[in-house]
């Protein structure tokens, strides 16, 4: 694999950039592998990678249904922090941030990482109280975070409400600087290099159909390139968690859940940051290219249509005017739907399964993107040790069962309402 | 959009009604003292691309709960019902 650089870009242009090298194989599957992770998108592709780059691990395929890129990893709104409040997932949330500073050098692929600043405004005393609470727990796990007051948050975003009309008047923020965003398709294109570079077996177009079993224990899939022997199995498949799980036998605490994002016509820089309004589900952030990224609430209902319905467009309009009068006029260019895998408390599950040979990553809810880098350096860890990484302890599938779930949000137990 | 062909008030748009999930588990009987039984009841799901009977609260309508199938791939809508089929009227002794 060639590496990429200052130097090879220059080369490449003498010679009329002919002689750029596919990013990755287009591999064909083999009778059997050491690994096999199912799901081409950036939790499998990082998971691959890590596999052989911390573990040593190369006889590996990444199987994907469609195109690298074409599930979540491509659908999300790029966002990256790690504010998170409880125990559990505050570290593993800025261990994943701290794998993102460093990702593009590491995959020798620019991510086009940028800490441009998140915040999350409050509307009243009692929220910024809570969110002073979420800022002291992570400073004290060495995490960066301010609480800004009403002034401070109109010096550093005089493009919100800040009027006497303002419908929920902004009290101040919570903000993390080192938050940001990142190029979503660079990074499941980075990981698909990287991990090629390794010599895994990316294969496209390959979607499993079924597992292989011998007594208890899963041995390999069958797909729709034919059968696949294997000495372990990752799940890593994002909305779809729940088909192939009944598949492989697992009873699993996840809905299927349709969640929309949206893009309007570029415009000249106005957003520098990564905007959350706290009275509403409504977040916002500007790509290179001038269109404004937003997204909202779940549609609501189980959903695996990939797509959204419009009384959610209006909803996050309103909640984007409510905020931003000033983008009433702005047009929209584009809105799309992702198939999310809501767990009961909306955090994720790392694991090896009761099933011998099977290893499930999953329930991302809507918030896998920033999680990326560190899902599949634990997951590999999980899968290369058979033990959980102590980074995913609190992953387990058993917390449901035990009463130990993880429910940042306090919102219950309807995967809906989280 | 979905359309739901509401039993009392006929074809409404699903703003209009409140979602109540998975309507195919079975909440265990109030002194069960089984945890298995309450985790399956809270937790575990189905989830099914394809057929799925979920309930949803007419809540700006006749306030009824129904029973809706519907195909999670392409929201096709099969059958709506009352959850609650009839109230039978205790008929005084």
């Amino acid at each position: 694999m060639a590496r990429y650089s200052a130097f090879s870009i220059l080369r490449n242009a003498l010679s009329g950039q002919k002689n750029w090298q596919r990013a990755w194989r287009a591999a064909e599957p083999k009778p059997s592998y050491d690994v096999i992770v199912i799901g081409g998108g950036g939790h499998g592709l990082a998971t691959a990678f890590y596999l052989a780059e911390n573990h040593g691990i190369r006889n590996v395929a990444v199987l994907e249904k469609g195109y690298v890129g074409g599930g979540n990893v491509g659908r999300n709104t790029t966002v990256i922090r790690s504010n998170y409040l409880l125990d559990g997932n505050t570290q593993f949330y800025e261990f994943s941030m701290k794998l993102w500073e460093g990702m593009s050098r590491a995959l020798n692929f620019n991510v086009m990482f940028s800490q441009r600043g998140q915040l999350v405004t409050a509307h009243s005393a009692d929220q910024l109280d809570g969110f002073s609470h979420r800022a002291n727990v992570m400073r004290l796990n060495g995490i960066d975070a301010d609480i800004l007051d009403r002034e401070d948050v109109r010096r550093l975003v005089p493009y919100l409400d800040f009027s006497d009309t303002a419908r929920f008047p902004i009290h101040g923020a919570i903000f993390q600087g080192r938050a940001g965003t990142a190029r979503h398709d660079a990074v499941a294109w980075g990981y698909a290099r990287a991990a090629d570079g390794h010599a895994v077996d990316i294969i496209q177009n390959c979607e499993v159909t079924g597992f292989l079993r011998d007594r208890d224990s899963i041995v390999g899939v069958e797909t729709t390139k034919g059968r696949i022997g294997a000495g372990k199995v990752g799940l890593a498949v994002a909305g779809h968690t729940s088909v192939l799980g009944v598949k492989a036998g697992l009873e699993l605490p996840i809905e299927s859940h349709v969640l929309q994002a949206f893009v309007t016509e570029p415009l000249k820089p106005l957003v520098d940051h990564v905007v959350a309004y706290g009275a509403d589900h409504f977040y916002v952030s500007q790509s290179d290219k001038g269109g404004l990224v937003f997204g909202g609430n779940l549609d609501g209902y189980n959903s695996y249509a990939q797509r959204g319905n419009l009384g959610v467009v209006r909803e996050v309009a309103e909640a984007a005017i409510a905020l931003m009068p000033c983008i009433s006029r702005v047009r929209l260019l584009r809105h799309w739907g992702g198939v999310m895998d809501m767990t009961p408390d909306a955090s994720p599950i790392i694991c090896p399964t009761p099933i011998d040979g099977l290893y499930l990553n999953g329930g991302w809810c809507y918030g896998g993107f920033k999680a990326t880098p560190a899902s599949g350096w634990c997951f590999a860890h999980t899968i290369a040790t058979g033990k959980p990484h102590p980074l995913v302890a609190a992953y387990g599938l058993d917390r449901f069962r035990t009463g130990h779930t993880l429910d940042e949000a306090g919102a219950g137990p309807s995967a809906w309402l989280q | 959009m979905l359309r739901i062909e509401c039993p009392c008030c006929g074809p409404r748009d699903h703003d209009e009604f409140r979602y109540g999930g998975d309507a195919s588990v079975t909440r265990p009987a109030h002194d069960d003292p089984d945890p298995e039984a309450w985790y399956r009841y809270v937790y575990i799901r189905t989830n099914p691309a394809g057929q799925h009977r979920e309930f949803w609260q007419h809540v700006t309508g006749c306030r009824q709960w129904m029973v809706v199938e519907r195909d999670t791939r392409n929201h096709a809508i099969a059958s709506v019902d009352f959850a609650r089929k009839s109230t039978v009227r205790k008929q005084r002794a």
